[in-house]
């Protein structure tokens, strides 16, 4: 078969499969957003306690594969009462797991404000929440935006493991089609195309974009 | 860097003979970065041992002059000559053309120069770097290249540190390493290129009271760029001021500072005055 | 609720390890093909070739923004279709190996342009050869940062060998699999997987920090 009448065939599969995974990759991406925040803020915390939960949290994401925790999350935590949604557990583990390497993103780039930036905070008598949210964070929100580039793309990547949890993303109608038609150079080829237009053309000149403009807001062009 | 190809090559000589032949010579050199010309045809001699200093301020291209030489940088038309050789070109068929590889690397060897960070190697000790020359460039095994840079980290007086790693050293005795490593080479011509600029005030003096025994003991040629004007008065055979480029003026030292004859020199001068 | 059994945990837990010795076997197998190919990547970005210079880098960046899943699957089943058959293992541990490499070849040139302008400045004032500066000063400053990488992708590489599963590489994975279609159980052999991948990488991390900051202070590269 041609490999025009092939993509006209299954043209509607692969639409749905990108749709799909375009939501799971919009959703595992604000997971992690708000995670890696979180459990960086909480990582640099006054509190031993809460500093053991985000080390906890971080360790245990990143110290065990995405696949295992989308096993263990679809087919263990039923057990304790929790019953989700595959879909639901396909971008909150996503999402989990690149919050956990976010969080450490989220440190870093705090870190990386100079020091004299808090004290002179401190010496207009801000208190410690203003001077995070009016000093430091702006200023760490340029820092992290490049290597969170590259976290967005290893999240896009990671979405194609929720179609294990036969969650229908791009990969998983990808496999459909392969197994239909066994003609596997031009399914996963085509998916491998699509993946590569997404993260080169998509998520990369989005984020370079975001770069940009917040380096001119805060005065660094 | 594309040569300029209307650029004549046949105007200048294949090498430098007489009696009078400067150690270095710039001859109508130009340097430019994109459309920005940081050297407008330079033309200086540089007399063996003499002790030239450039000054001028930040963006004449005072920096360039010591690069080229170094061949860290390319030059766009002209030629250099070094102890009368040509270094940006070498003869092929009884004209010049541009060196190539081999040839920089043999007129390079009389050349040492200092950096404003001294970039010494950070992973080998005090010792490490003034023998990783002589051992591998020159062939010197390594009890003599040790003995080498043994007698020049004495010149510098720091013998004592010489199996120190740059990072326990401070400032003023990194540079003082990396002018032995320079000498350990053995060049004829020493460049210094603001080695003070990066020093705290209170070590400057270790550094320039080595570079001032060189001047005294030694009869080396050297070039200095330094923003130091009281230093180069004392220790200058010669100092050229650069603005824009070019050599604005040039003269001995009570010449130059005691009696400019130049408007943008006058201002020069006394704006450094001022600030310190 | 949670019924955790522990006999159950006892008859599994002797496959799991000896799966876990697949895991890995094939962790190292593709980590081997990672760092040599990788560092092919690495040294055809800097010759001086511009044509191979952009493939090589166009290359690097298409696997790396692709899921290694879908790479797996592709190298697994494409060779087929076209009468070249390879077993899971190999398919396994190209695809792996492949991908690690192009991320291997991202560290190697990391490692090589941090090393600061002076340094190349200063060999070339003592007149050291091309091959000499790279030798003796660029490698020796570049290898301290680049093992830490190196080190951050052996730990990536080991955490993403369970994807070898679905072509039937019998790791971690595939054995947590069967056990659990065969006795009905998920609770057990998942979570022990979960816990076997802690109980290395985490050792695993902490032991490659501790060796770069070893290994620099070992170079004097800080106080």
């Amino acid at each position: 078969m041609p490999y025009l009448d092939f993509l006209m065939t299954y043209s509607s599969r692969f639409i749905d499969g990108t749709l799909i995974t375009l939501g799971q990759f919009g959703l595992a991406a604000l997971v992690a957003i708000v995670a890696a925040l979180i459990s960086g803020l909480m990582k640099m915390a006054h509190s031993k306690t809460m500093r053991a939960i985000a080390i906890i949290y971080i360790e245990i994401f990143r110290g065990t594969s995405l696949l295992v925790q989308l096993y263990w999350f679809y087919f263990v935590l039923p057990l304790f009462g929790f019953t989700l949604e595959k879909f639901t557990v396909g971008f909150l583990t996503v999402g989990l797991c690149y919050g956990a390497y976010g969080a450490e993103l989220v440190r870093g780039a705090i870190q990386s404000v100079p020091r004299g930036q808090w004290e002179a905070a401190l010496a207009l008598n801000m208190s410690p929440a203003k001077r995070m949210q009016r000093i430091i964070l702006p200023q760490a929100l340029v820092a992290i935006l490049p290597p969170w580039g590259n976290l967005m793309i290893e999240i896009l990547k990671g979405t194609a493991l929720v179609a294990l949890i036969s969650v229908a993303d791009l990969m998983f109608e990808t496999r459909q089609v392969n197994n239909n038609t066994y003609l596997s150079a031009q399914a996963f080829g085509t998916a491998l195309i699509i993946y590569y237009i997404f993260a080169r053309f998509m998520v990369t000149p989005i984020m370079r974009w975001l770069e940009r403009v917040m380096a001119r807001k805060i005065g660094r062009t | 860097m594309k040569h300029d190809k209307r650029h004549d090559l046949s105007q200048y000589p294949l090498r430098l003979e007489g009696d009078n032949v400067p150690m270095v010579r710039f001859q109508n050199v130009t340097k430019r970065y994109g459309s920005l010309t940081v050297l407008d045809g330079l033309n200086l001699d540089v007399a063996e041992g003499e002790m030239v200093t450039i000054i001028g301020p930040s963006g004449s291209g005072k920096t360039t002059v010591l690069r080229m030489l170094m061949t860290l940088e390319t030059i766009d038309s002209g030629v250099i000559y070094v102890d009368g050789e040509p270094l940006t070109h070498m003869e092929k068929n009884g004209r010049l053309v541009r060196a190539n590889a081999a040839h920089l690397r043999l007129i390079r060897s009389k050349i040492g120069m200092c950096f404003q960070h001294f970039n010494l190697f950070p992973h080998m000790t005090a010792l490490g770097n003034c023998i990783e020359g002589p051992m591998q460039v020159l062939g010197l095994s390594k009890q003599e290249a040790e003995e080498r840079a043994l007698e020049l980290l004495d010149l510098v007086g720091m013998a004592d540190k010489r199996d120190q790693h740059p990072s326990r050293l401070s400032g003023g005795q990194q540079q003082r390493v990396a002018i032995a490593r320079a000498l350990a080479m053995r060049p004829k011509v020493m460049l210094f290129d603001e080695v003070t600029s990066a020093l705290d005030p209170e070590v400057i003096s270790e550094v320039t009271g080595v570079i001032r025994g060189l001047v005294d003991q030694h009869n080396l040629t050297m070039l200095m760029v330094t923003h130091q004007i009281g230093f180069a008065r004392e220790i200058s055979d010669r100092i050229c001021l650069f603005f824009d480029g070019k050599i604005e003026e040039q003269g001995s030292p009570e010449m130059l500072l005691d009696n400019p004859q130049n408007e943008r020199t006058q201002q020069f001068l006394s704006a450094v005055l001022e600030a310190n | 609720m949670l019924d955790w059994k522990m006999d159950f945990t006892w008859e599994i837990l002797p496959r799991l390890l000896l799966a876990a010795g697949n895991t890995m076997l094939a962790a190292g197998g593709g980590y081997a093909v990672a760092v040599v190919l990788g560092l092919v990547f690495a040294l055809a970005q800097r010759t001086r070739s511009r044509t191979l210079t952009f493939i090589v880098r166009e290359l690097v960046e298409f696997i790396r923004s692709t899921p290694l899943l879908l790479q797996i699957f592709f190298i697994f089943y494409v060779g087929p279709q076209f009468g070249l058959r390879l077993s899971p293992w190999a398919a396994g541990l190209i695809a792996i190996g492949l991908h690690y490499a192009a991320y291997l070849s991202e560290v190697y040139r990391g490692g090589i342009e941090n090393v600061p302008k002076g340094q190349w400045e200063a060999a070339r004032a003592i007149n050291l050869s091309t091959v000499t500066t790279y030798r003796r000063i660029i490698i020796p400053q570049a290898l301290p940062p680049a093992l830490a990488g190196m080190g951050n992708y052996l730990v990536g590489i080991f955490k993403d060998t369970p994807m070898l599963s679905v072509i039937g590489v019998a790791e971690l994975m595939h054995t947590a699999n069967s056990i659990g279609a065969e006795n009905f159980r998920y609770l057990e052999p998942y979570t022990i997987v979960g816990l076997i991948f802690l109980a290395i990488s985490l050792p695993t991390a902490w032991l490659i920090r501790r060796f770069e900051t070893a290994l620099r202070r070992k170079m004097g590269l800080t106080r």
